[in-house]
């Protein structure tokens, strides 16, 4: 063997989407492989590497799925630039995996023919064989290679079939072909997309013989699915079951981290001396990597139910019954899942919104996600409901208390619709980009790849939060704590904080929103994360620990709140922008602080007039 | 999977009064065909990218004169959208993006 035969090679994975292209990937790489961005954009970079059996490691790029390589979505336009090897930061492949559904050849064989005029060598691994087979879909490999003039390999990446032959003929095309450079590429236009049509159509009329035994099971279950009043049903049963999971079954991991980082803080309280360092430990850092960790069981479950529900097919379905209600507000179909994400929170909510392929749809749900009630509300809702709305039964069995939560929840939804209906008709006039999507054939999740996601997904997630909100509660434990009260201070230490100054100072302007010293000074450090309010809270009406005795807390706002400034601080809360990290997120998103500007200015402009109007409405009708 | 769709559009070009034409954003579920022509005409409507852009769009979707067509599906609402038969995979989309597609129905 040369020294070519040593240095390592690398391939990048193509296929359309649904074709089992990160099934392959895993199948490939296992475990070793990283996720990080592209230099400069926010597309997921997926690479891992392989061991050839010749001892050569093979680095292998997942390239976000694509049906052409007229780039339409950011991510589409990573996959483009790395096959045309126009991509900064990346080495060009040595060779293109084009990974197809066997299953599903024909927009695939079009693929091909577009990669092939760019020259590079071409692998083509024909994926879900094993389905293929069963379907009596026969198809004659060796003519397909001999015309699309490209080595092919059967594979079944669920089973790891085919892999050590794919990754052979890997090493091998890699090797004949050292140092291509990829030929001038330029978009088709409508008469040449209809010619490699129909050279496709050639292809296929020559070596692919339709399948004996068709899959049936699709169709069936698409009229049920995809019925207009059963489908629909259906949709909101599984979001319903998806909500419980995510309230309920979460409840008790959260508590466990909850008390094991309560415990951790106790013990470092033992071994560090009662001061500055102390302080800043355990109320600064411990408090702030467990506000992150306390939302990530409720992240995971809610990534394991989307992982589930995009492996198996129904994602799309779910997309196209939604499409019409969303289309309304001008919101694409895509933008359902991102939206839905977000009422566990806005983070993953706005990360999610890249399945969307125009920018202005993209920029409009990622503008609206974090009207959608959030879990962090939560504790919030729960404590001012307890303390200013009244335990009664409405109308025989609704609760009066249940019934205003909900109200809350119906505020964010009819907001985020409202919203994005008045961006729509007024920033960017026009309709949205096309609404165009396959629907794949229904799979069974694979265990594995879903496992694998969803680590990732939640790897993901951490990194990202952990890094925005950790500085972020120094912060505000730094405003909260200096500087320290005066010798023989009366009022809570919080009060002579650059946190109190600063309440006093905007109080005035909340002033006719009903909002007294205490609540202006507890959304100082609420801006950290909404649930910080409830501490906050707890903190300026000495109240010690509020999280563990909310009772108490209750108790004592329903003695000092009037009615109007309860519900005034709830409907504040459904608009207010009170999360750094969604706004350092959507930072991120879109690269720019234009956005994550605009997004602050229009929510605490909505809470400010929604909190006025609720304020004086209830002022007005006796309930100050 | 159907491979008698170009003989088909060559018929119903020689002799065009054999069958019923129409636009795919006016079929009805059940409705199938094959189809004749995907053009470029500005209907009036707002596809939110340029008529060329969107006769692109369907085109590398599959809707290219030859392939069988059949709706499937509709919405709740406005009966929109539409889910097809499109050869042998199955595709969603909006009314309004499909009137440029023109399909030949098939004779009962």
């Amino acid at each position: 063997m040369s020294d070519v035969a040593l240095s390592p090679a690398r391939v990048a994975l193509v296929g359309n989407p649904n074709s089992g292209k990160t099934a392959l990937f895993n199948a490939l790489t296992g475990s070793r492989q990283k996720v990080a961005n592209y230099a400069g954009v926010t597309v997921e970079r997926k690479e891992g590497t392989v061991t050839a059996a010749s001892g050569r490691t093979i680095h292998v790029l997942d390239l976000p799925g694509t049906y052409s390589l007229r780039a339409r979505s950011p991510d589409e336009a990573v996959t483009r630039d790395a096959v045309l090897g126009q991509l900064a930061g990346e080495t060009p492949p040595d060779a293109i995996v084009c990974v197809a559904d066997a299953t599903n050849l024909r927009l695939v064989l079009r693929l091909i023919l577009e990669l092939k005029q760019v020259g590079r060598p071409l692998v083509l691994a024909l994926n879900m064989f094993d389905i293929a087979q069963r379907q009596g879909l026969r198809i004659d490999l060796e003519g397909l290679a001999r015309d699309i003039g490209a080595p092919i390999v059967t594979t079944v990446a669920t089973r790891k079939r085919g892999i050590e032959e794919l990754v052979a003929q890997i090493d091998a095309t890699t090797l004949e072909a050292a140092a291509t450079v990829a030929r001038e590429w330029r978009a088709p236009d409508a008469g040449e997309i209809r010619d490699a049509h129909r050279e496709a159509q050639r292809l296929m009329k020559a070596h692919v013989r339709p399948p004996e035994r068709p899959d049936t099971l699709t169709g069936k279950v698409d009229g049920v699915l995809l019925h207009p009043v059963w489908g629909l049903a259906i949709l909101l049963a599984i979001l319903l079951l998806m909500f419980q999971a995510v309230f309920t079954w979460a409840t008790p991991l959260m508590d466990l981290i909850d008390a094991g980082m309560t415990g951790l803080g106790g013990l470092v309280a033992l071994a560090i001396p009662e001061g500055l360092v102390r302080s800043l430990i355990v109320d600064g850092i411990i408090a702030g990597v467990g506000s992150v960790l306390v939302f990530l069981p409720q992240i995971l479950i809610l990534f394991l139910f989307i992982i589930m529900l995009e492996d198996s097919g129904y994602m799309a379905r779910a997309a196209f019954l939604m499409d019409k209600i969303m289309g309304g507000a001008g919101l694409h179909g895509r933008a359902f899942i991102p939206l839905l994400s977000s009422f566990a929170c806005a983070i993953p909510g706005v990360m999610s919104t890249r399945v969307i392929d125009s920018k202005r749809d993209r920029l409009t749900t990622i503008l609206v996600a974090p009207l959608m009630t959030c879990s962090a509300r939560i504790p919030v809702y729960t404590l001012i409901i307890g303390a200013v709305i009244p335990a009664k039964v409405v109308g025989g069995v609704f609760s009066l208390q249940g019934l205003v939560m909900f109200g809350l929840y119906a505020a964010g939804i009819l907001s985020a619709l409202g919203v994005s209906f008045v961006i729509r008709r007024f920033l960017w006039r026009g309709m949205s980009e096309p609404f165009m999507m396959e629907l794949p054939t229904y799979k069974k999740p694979d265990p594995t790849n879903v496992a694998r996601s969803l680590l990732q997904r939640g790897q993901i997630f951490m990194s990202r939060a952990g890094r925005i909100i950790l500085p972020l509660m120094v912060l505000v434990w730094f405003l909260s704590t200096f500087p320290y009260p005066p010798a023989g201070a009366t009022g809570p230490a919080i009060d002579y904080s650059f946190a109190g100054t600063i309440g006093h100072f905007i109080q005035p302007l909340l002033a006719p929103i009903g909002f007294n010293w205490q609540m202006s000074v507890a959304l100082v450090p609420g801006m950290a994360a909404r649930e910080v309010a409830v501490a906050a809270l707890g903190t300026v009406y000495a109240v010690g620990d509020a999280e563990t005795n909310t009772g108490g807390l209750s108790a004592r706002l329903a003695e000092q709140w009037s009615l109007a400034s309860g519900l005034s601080f709830l409907a504040w809360y459904v608009f207010a922008p009170q999360c750094v990290a969604t706004l350092g997120v959507v930072k991120r998103e879109t690269n720019s602080w234009l956005w994550p500007t605009v997004m602050f200015v229009y929510m605490i402009t909505l809470a400010y007039i929604a909190a006025l109007i609720v304020y004086q409405l209830t002022v007005a009708l006796g309930g100050g | 999977m159907n491979n008698l769709s170009i003989d088909r559009v060559e018929i119903a070009e020689s002799i065009p009064e054999v069958g019923i034409t129409l636009r795919l954003s006016d079929a009805s579920v059940g409705d199938r065909g094959v189809i004749i022509d995907v053009r470029a005409d500005d209907d009036g409507k707002d596809h939110g990218v340029d008529i060329e852009e969107l006769q692109r769009r369907l085109l590398e979707f599959g809707f290219v004169e030859g392939a069988r067509v059949e709706v499937i599906h509709e919405g709740a609402i406005g009966h929109d959208p539409i889910a097809v038969r499109l050869d042998d995979m199955r595709v969603a989309l909006r009314r309004r993006d499909a009137g440029d597609v023109i399909i030949l129905l098939d004779r009962p």
